[in-house]
Parts: C-alpha cells; sequence; structure tokens
C-alpha cells in the first residue's frame, strides 16, 4: 500500500515534528509511506478568500505529486476536505477526481481504512480536544452538536486509548477557534476573540495541552497562549498518538 | 443607515472595545442556542422534520410562479386586496397610497423585517406619516433610532440599564430603574394607547398558504394581533417566498420555526388571518425586491428557503462577538450576509467573508440552507466581480505565485523562517495584524522537507 503523505504547507515550515510524528505513525502501522518533494499547498488559502479562479498551478501541482498513490493522508482536516471538496484540473480533471476520492485525514485513515482500535501511545497529561470545524463537520470525523444525531469522534476515540491521557470536558465541545485562514488577519479583532475564548474554557477546564487534527487552529491558539503567558502547550494530535 | 461606509471588520473591532459586554452579548446568545438544543433534540424526528420542511421549500421554489398566483386569486375571493411590489421603494410607495386613501398618518406595525429591509419606517417619516413599532424590543430600538440587531431579539445587543435610560428618556420613567417588570409595564401602558388609538395596522407574515389564501403571523407578545383586531385597515407585507401550498404545511414548519428560533415548542401566538372582519379593510403586498434574482442564481436560490428563525445567529461564533449592527444590513448574521450581496454586492461585498466556514449555521438551519457553502461561493463570486480590495489582491497573486513555484516556495519559506530567528522585527511589527494580539509561532530551521532529505539519504 503506498501512502503518499501530503504535508500541509505551514506545517512542512512552521511544525515539521507534526509531519514527523505522522510519517512515524504510518511506517509504524506498516504503510509504505511516501513524501512527493514537490508539494506545496492545496492552494485553499487563495480558495476560502474568493480567489479558487488561481489555484490552477496549485491544483496541477498537486495532482502531479499524488496521482500514483494508493491513498494520500494528510495530518489536517481542512487540507484534505478542500482537496476532497475542490481540487480540479482543465488539464487532468480524471486524476483529480480520483485523487478526491483517496485523500484521507489522518485520524479517519488510522480508524477507517487500517481499522486502528487503539495505538501503544503514553501521554500522561490532561488534554482538552479542538474539535477543528472542517474535520468534524466537513469530513465528519465527530458528531457535531447541531445535530440531533447518535455521538461518535475518531479522535476522541484514539485518544481514550492512549495511556496516561486524561481528557477533560469542555463547556462548548465544537466551537470554532476563530482561525478561519485568511479571517485570522482580515478579521483579527473577532478571531482573536474566538481564539481567547476557546483557550479560556479549555484553562478553566484543567488543560495541560490543547490537541486538534489541525495544526492551523493550534497555531492561533498557541499565539495567544503564549502572547499570554500561559503554561498551557498545544500539540498535534498526531504527537500524541506517536508519543512512547 | 448609519454604517454604510464601515465594513464588518472595523465594526466588529469596534463592538470589541468593551468585551465584558462582548461575553455578555455571547453568552446569551449561547444561552439560546442551548434552548434550541434541548427543544429540537426533544423531539426524536427533528431531522427528519428539517429533511421535510427543506423539501417542501424545494416544491415552492421550483412551482413558486403558481402557487403566488393561486394565493392571490384564493386572497381575493376572501375579500382581500393583493398587491405586488417589484422592490423596496414601490413596496413604500404601495403602503403610502393605502394610508393616504383613508387619510391616516399615524400607524402600529408589528415585528416586519421585510420593512426593514424596504426602509419603510424613514419612507413613512418622510412623508409624514407617524409609525409606532409595536413588538417591545422593536420599540425599544425605534426609540434609540437603531435598526434591530437581530431579526428575532431586535434589542438583544442591549442590557436593562440602556433599556432603562432609553425608557427614562422617551417615556419618562424614574432615571435609574431599570426592573424589568416596572420597564415592561411601561411600554405596555405607553402601547395600549398607540393600539386604542390607530386606525391601522401593519403586520409581517410568516407563512401564506396558497390553498387557501391565508396567512400566518407569529408573535410572542400578541401584539400583531392587537394592532390588526384594533385596527381599520390590516396591512399584511410579505416576501414572495414566505408561501407554502398547503395548510397541511405549516404542522412541520410551525414545529420548526419556534424550536429553532429561541427553544420554546410553539410561539404564544400562530395567528391565521384569512378575510377581513366585517367593517375592516385588509391587504396583502407581495414584494419581490430582489427575490427573483436570487432565485435565479442556482447557487444561491436556497437562501430564499430561510423562515427568519436566526438560530444560524445564535449558533454563529462571530455574530455571537460581532452583534448584530457589524453586519450594516437589516437582516444580519449568516443568513444575512448570503441574502445581502443579492441585493447590493458593491455595499455588502465584506459579509460573505465574516466568517470562518465553521459550518454552524447549515447544521442548525431548520430548512437546511447549505449558508456556510453559499459563503464560499459568494465570495468567489465577488472577487469575480471586482469587488475584492486591490491590497488582498496582490496578497493572493504573491501567494498563487509562490504556492505554484516549488522553488519560490521553499526559498520563500526559508528567507522567512531565518528573518523569525534572525530579525523578528521585520514579523513582529504593527504591520502584521497577526501579531498584534497574537505570537508569531516558532521558526525551526529546517523545514520537514529538508529533515525528509537528510534522512533519505542516510
Amino acid at each position: 500500500m503506498k501512502v503518499g503523505l501530503f504535508v500541509p504547507c505551514y506545517i512542512d515550515q512552521f511544525y515539521p515534528k507534526v509531519a514527523i510524528a505522522t510519517l512515524e505513525l504510518l511506517e509504524k502501522q506498516g504503510c509504505e509511506v511516501y513524501f512527493p518533494t514537490n508539494q506545496t499547498c492545496c492552494g485553499q488559502p487563495m480558495a476560502n478568500s474568493g480567489f479558487a479562479h488561481l489555484t490552477e498551478g496549485c491544483n496541477n501541482l498537486f495532482i502531479d505529486n499524488f496521482k500514483d498513490c494508493d491513498y494520500i493522508v494528510c495530518p489536517s482536516g481542512s487540507c484534505t476536505l478542500h482537496i476532497k471538496d475542490h481540487l480540479h484540473s482543465e488539464k487532468q480533471e480524471a486524476s483529480a477526481m480520483q485523487i478526491r476520492q483517496k485523500v484521507y485525514e489522518l485520524v479517519e485513515f488510522l480508524t477507517d481504512v487500517l481499522k486502528v482500535e487503539t495505538l501503544d501511545a503514553h501521554f500522561p497529561h490532561k488534554v482538552g480536544l479542538h474539535q477543528s470545524c472542517h474535520g468534524q463537520r466537513g469530513l465528519h470525523l465527530a458528531q457535531m452538536s447541531e445535530l440531533n444525531a447518535a455521538p461518535f469522534s475518531k479522535p476522541e476515540q484514539l485518544l481514550r486509548g492512549v495511556k496516561g491521557l486524561e481528557l477533560i470536558t469542555l463547556a462548548r465541545k465544537d466551537e470554532c477557534c476563530g482561525f478561519g485562514g485568511t479571517f485570522c488577519v482580515f478579521e483579527e479583532a473577532i478571531s482573536v476573540k474566538m481564539g481567547k475564548d476557546r483557550v479560556a474554557d479549555h484553562t478553566q477546564n484543567g488543560a495541560e495541552y490543547i490537541t486538534a487534527g489541525d495544526m492551523s487552529c493550534l497555531m492561533h491558539l498557541e499565539g495567544i497562549l503564549k502572547r499570554q503567558g500561559s503554561s498551557v502547550k498545544v500539540v498535534h494530535i498526531a504527537e500524541i498518538l506517536n508519543a512512547i | 443607515m448609519s454604517h454604510a461606509t464601515q465594513d464588518h471588520a472595523t465594526l466588529s473591532k469596534q463592538f470589541n472595545k468593551d468585551e465584558a459586554r462582548v461575553n455578555w452579548h455571547d453568552e446569551t446568545l449561547w444561552f439560546v442556542r442551548q434552548k434550541r438544543d434541548k427543544m429540537a433534540f426533544s423531539l426524536s424526528e427533528w431531522e427528519l422534520l428539517r429533511g421535510a420542511a427543506s423539501a417542501i421549500k424545494d416544491n415552492v421554489l421550483s412551482n413558486l410562479h403558481d402557487y403566488l398566483v393561486e394565493f392571490e386569486a384564493k386572497a381575493q375571493q376572501n375579500g382581500v386586496h393583493v398587491h405586488w411590489a417589484a422592490n423596496g421603494a414601490e413596496h413604500n410607495q404601495i403602503v403610502h397610497s393605502i394610508l393616504k386613501n383613508h387619510g391616516v398618518t399615524q400607524m402600529v406595525k408589528s415585528k416586519s423585517m421585510l420593512t426593514e429591509e424596504c426602509h419603510l419606517n424613514e419612507y413613512l417619516a418622510k412623508n409624514g406619516v407617524e409609525v409606532i413599532d409595536t413588538d417591545l424590543g422593536e420599540r425599544i430600538v425605534q426609540m434609540r433610532e437603531e435598526p434591530p440587531s437581530h431579526i428575532v431579539l431586535p434589542a438583544i445587543h442591549l442590557k436593562k440599564e440602556d433599556v432603562g435610560e432609553t425608557f427614562h428618556q422617551h417615556l419618562g420613567t424614574e432615571k435609574g430603574n431599570k426592573d424589568p417588570q416596572y420597564l415592561t409595564e411601561a411600554a405596555r401602558q405607553h402601547l395600549r394607547e398607540k393600539f386604542l388609538t390607530r386606525k391601522l395596522a401593519l403586520t409581517g407574515v410568516n407563512f401564506a398558504i396558497a390553498e387557501t389564501g391565508e396567512f400566518v403571523v407569529c408573535t410572542n407578545e400578541g401584539n400583531a394581533d392587537m394592532g390588526a383586531h384594533l385596527a381599520d385597515v390590516h396591512i399584511a407585507c410579505m416576501g414572495f417566498e414566505k408561501i407554502l401550498p398547503k395548510r397541511e404545511h405549516l404542522g412541520v414548519f410551525l414545529r420548526l420555526l419556534a424550536r429553532s428560533a429561541t427553544g420554546q415548542p410553539i410561539t404564544t401566538y400562530s395567528s391565521h388571518f384569512k378575510k377581513p372582519r366585517e367593517g375592516q379593510e385588509m391587504h396583502i403586498v407581495i414584494v419581490d425586491n430582489g427575490r427573483s434574482t436570487q432565485l435565479g442564481r442556482a447557487d444561491f436560490r436556497n437562501s430564499l428557503k430561510c423562515i427568519r428563525c436566526a438560530a444560524c445567529f445564535n449558533t454563529c461564533p462571530v455574530y455571537r462577538r460581532s452583534g448584530g449592527h457589524s453586519y450594516h444590513t437589516a437582516i444580519a448574521g449568516p443568513i444575512g450576509s448570503i441574502l445581502a450581496p443579492n441585493l447590493d454586492m458593491a455595499r455588502n461585498a465584506d459579509l460573505p467573508f465574516a466568517s470562518t466556514l465553521c459550518g454552524s449555521c447549515s447544521n442548525v438551519c431548520p430548512v437546511k440552507i447549505d449558508i456556510h457553502d453559499q459563503l464560499y461561493k459568494w465570495r468567489q463570486v465577488l472577487v469575480q466581480e471586482g469587488h475584492a480590495p486591490l491590497s488582498k489582491k496582490l496578497m493572493m497573486r504573491g501567494m498563487t505565485f509562490t504556492l505554484s513555484n516549488p522553488k519560490v516556495y521553499r526559498l520563500g519559506g526559508k528567507i522567512g523562517r531565518w528573518a523569525l530567528r534572525n530579525a523578528p522585527f521585520m514579523v513582529n511589527n504593527g504591520l502584521n495584524p497577526w501579531f498584534s494580539q497574537r505570537d508569531m509561532p516558532e521558526a525551526p530551521k529546517e523545514s520537514f522537507r529538508e529533515w525528509y532529505l537528510k534522512r533519505q539519504k542516510e
């Protein structure tokens, strides 16, 4: 099984340890992981800003890099959702459509494709799980609080199997953190206020770490935590699941 | 409207200057969202109801012409005068002409967001007509000369202290008295006199039934009924999408509306109006005002399913923290952000960007409007139509160039990380909106790709 590792641009540049954890985690599960070295970005920053018409270059690059993989796995629900919903190419539409079918967010790849029940991981801390919206409401990694439907959570299922980890309960279990891509700078006041409120929910409920499936949410929350001088840290779910 | 020149981001920033008040606003509306959850989840068939409502509205939107003609014929048979208004101006003129025919210069109005959309109050005031809004929240904002900040809870941005002060100024209540019961009683006495003396009442319409020519008005205060029953002339104004094919469909919508709006099983009053009582005159004004344009936009026609419950307002993490006035349009919140660009793209080009696309709105919506997907699609339309600021266009072109060229991306990343480590002042300064309230991430020496290539060599 050839698994293509799709690393979001900001993880490649700012959080390489998240990509390393993802790679190691997949290799431990026996996957043959391949990292196409010419990849850049899924194009979401442009598309969500209304400039989807400028993403042709990114789209073709993505297709060139990943079309030969059996699966494509990404440690981000948001980037995965963007590819799933919006990858498109004038030149290679068939490949684009195939890729949309075989791209997976890391957690759902573990639980749904590899059928992982528990991982041999150890993380003796109090952890708050931030439900990143695109993973949750877009990819249905967990049930959302808006619907009258049976609860489930793929990330929680894996976190509950981690030795020593204590999941804290939040007052608002699936409210957006306010990152929102370029929203974080164009609507700075609301973005920060939303982030502060999320941080407060986690810290007031005793979190030592805030985790999520999306490092972009965590980068935003980390920026606020650091500015506040807080001792609470952020950690991507891949790092927890890969922790021994 | 006083906010026309400032965009959502600017108005939100102003609203956020008083953080305690933002917290209060957020908590108040979150409480309403929680009430909605409790009420909605008490029905095991909730998701089925949403599906049914959405499907009924699909049928309505696909057969609107026939239903409207049927409704008009039935209403006329019932003795109701039916008027058609292509836009807000026509709507206002029609209402004014009815007033003139009766020689009336004073009227009462019960909550109608359509008349806010058409700016009826301003128009009538200019023409020498005094309009008294009789919904308590609407009356409060009317006294303050503000637009409603929420379509169901018009004065939700105000605290009881604010209301006490407004009533002190306008109704002569004791200064500093903020006791809700005292203030409500003052409003009651004030409004009672208006109800008894006004000869003409205008109401909104929640649902109009094609098969019978009836319409239903939902309120909690009973003010629509009080106005309509005491007046000689009743005018009901409706957007043309308010049609339901049959009376039996009301069962689906009435169960959804109040549960979604305020977490009540049903509104206190769900009043059915069919024909004028003896000696009374009844008018219905059916308004287009951009709706047929929206109906013709394949990606956005779904927005016309809206039943104005405001569940998307209450759940929206942005709305709760920016307040309704930051949307500078009659209908705020996520639904307003997909309706307003249809009416005026240039003026409302900022609104589809006032969202993180978290998707909560689409999933609370009782008629399943794909609100967050439409926000995304409006962004594309607005940019293509030339409504993006130049700075954003340049930024996007720069990003596109960088991200479409792997070598440029890698070099840019290297320089950026180097700068963050060695010359942080280049990044951490007043020109960087990220940095004003957040720290930048720590920049590692090597990217993942660099680490990976090293590992491959080993």
